[in-house]
């Protein structure tokens, strides 16, 4: 005879507080008239990309997220979606990862992605009526406006060098990481929105500027929470594009995975539209005061 | 060799010819983007700390010490003694070398000294030790929340968190590499 396993006693007040924002999240989007879907979890393909790391299952794959299935069913003319579901990528666990995670991911028809910065106000100040949220001794207003920052003007006001030098050095990544990230969402939410072309493999190319791809993520206490395009509709660049990911997978010694062709095939019927996929297990850790997004989920893999 | 994703807290790897061990890891990876690890070393000779942020595709060679078996005898002014039971050789590891496994050690506890030549750098302690509470509030009656806790110190100096029914003199099962309360022992 043991005593009851204590780490997971503690996590009552957590988990019943996890369980509340996921009902609120699923209510908010019922309310505003999206049709919540189920997706299956295995499937032949995922979109690749050259970062992410699928699980193989007897064949098939573990997705990565549901964006494959939510596309083709807009390109069956459903309009407006929502799913909350849980994705797999190999080898991330960290504070802010968990190999298996949940996300809430849904997509708007005939929009582009300002209006999901909308959603995502609404949809957190839903969550939080005070309009207040402290995480780890800082505080966040948040009350409109938001902050909207470019990706290039992220880099004049934080970083060491350009944005167009740090392209060139191959350290967009590590610059971002170490110098941007940490002052993103500390006074209220930040939209960090417009992205060069290469980090932004499934978004529609801006208009007026085509270096720059209309992607954001939603940044708050440094955390990104949640990563948003306007849709990619041409065929023909997504292909394109899916096969420069699938080289960089081969560069790096991974893959490359397939590419799901019957999405490929059917992307030219898909409307303009605009899709966010938001880290619920992140959401619930900042809405809880927590350290380690081990404390929010019943079972980390470790404690398996 | 060692890749990336064996990174973790706890690991020893080679570091231009010596033994460094992780005293801190993170996994950052920012949306679509390249995965980074983050680590705080400890150079296991000289003690320094410092910090390296490694991306996938690197490898690193494993530090692999010879350890020892060893018995923890006493602790003097010159840091804590330990002895080999077949060659009756002692060591003496200084408390800045023990860090917090200082704390869980017990006499006569059976442990692995990690050897760099001749000079002992470090010690593998048994994955759970049992200690005794030394300090503690009481149980307030009627505290039946579950999950409630409260710090607890025990007989050889160590603060830590445990469930609000463990009392003074309750005899405690800690995870000696996380350093966190696991149960209580049933004498």
């Amino acid at each position: 005879m043991v005593d009851q396993n204590w780490a997971l006693m503690r996590k009552q007040a957590k988990l019943s507080e996890r369980a509340r924002i996921i009902q609120t999240v699923r209510a908010f989007f019922i309310g505003r008239d999206f049709l919540e879907i189920e997706t299956p979890s295995r499937i032949p393909a995922n979109v690749p990309e050259a970062q992410i790391e699928p699980i193989e299952s007897s064949g098939w794959w573990l997705q990565t997220s549901p964006e494959v299935a939510m596309k083709r069913l807009l390109a069956a003319g459903f309009p407006n979606m929502f799913q909350v579901c849980r994705v797999w990528r190999h080898g991330e666990r960290g504070r802010y990862h968990l190999p298996e995670f949940t996300l809430l991911e849904w997509y708007r028809a005939n929009a582009d992605y300002r209006d999901l910065m909308i959603d995502c106000t609404e949809c957190i100040q839903d969550l939080v009526p005070s309009g207040r949220l402290a995480w780890q001794g800082h505080n966040l207003n948040l009350e409109e406006p938001w902050e909207i920052l470019t990706v290039c003007e992220a880099f004049d006001r934080y970083a060491s060098i350009s944005l167009s030098e740090s392209l060139s050095r191959n350290c967009f990544d590590d610059i971002l990481v170490e110098e941007i990230e940490p002052f993103l969402g500390s006074q209220t939410p930040t939209f960090l929105i417009d992205y060069p072309l290469r980090y932004a493999a499934l978004a529609r190319t801006k208009k007026d500027d085509p270096q720059f791809a209309e992607r954001f993520e939603l940044y708050m206490f440094g955390v990104e929470i949640a990563n948003a395009f306007s849709e990619l509709t041409d065929a023909d660049e997504q292909k394109t594009r899916f096969e420069q990911e699938q080289t960089l997978q081969k560069l790096a010694g991974k893959g490359p995975f397939p590419k799901p062709e019957k999405f490929l095939s059917e992307l030219g019927n898909m409307p303009h539209a605009a899709g966010i996929a938001l880290g619920l297990d992140r959401l619930v850790m900042l809405m809880t005061d927590s350290r380690d997004i081990a404390e929010v989920v019943a079972f980390p893999p470790e404690e398996l | 060799m060692y890749t990336c994703a064996d990174l973790k807290k706890g690991l020893k790897v080679l570091i231009d010819g010596e033994p460094h061990v992780i005293v801190q890891f993170d996994f950052t990876k920012p949306g679509k983007g390249q995965a980074l690890y983050k680590c705080k070393l400890r150079n296991m000779l000289t003690g320094a700390l410092f910090d390296r942020t490694y991306r996938s595709g690197e490898s690193f060679e494993p530090a692999s010490l010879e350890e020892r078996g060893m018995q923890y005898l006493y602790q003097d002014e010159t840091g804590y003694v330990f002895m080999d039971q077949k060659t009756y050789d002692q060591i003496t590891l200084s408390a800045d070398v023990l860090g917090d496994d200082k704390f869980f050690l017990v006499d006569n506890m059976e442990v692995k000294i990690l050897m760099f030549g001749e000079r002992g750098i470090g010690v593998t302690l048994p994955n759970f030790v049992n200690l005794r509470v030394t300090e503690a509030e009481p149980w307030v009656k009627g505290d039946t929340a579950a999950g409630n806790n409260k710090p607890a110190t025990v007989e050889s100096g160590y603060t830590l968190q445990v469930p609000s029914f463990v009392e003074e003199g309750t005899l405690i099962q800690i995870d000696t590499r996380t350093g966190e309360y696991v149960t209580r022992v049933k004498e």
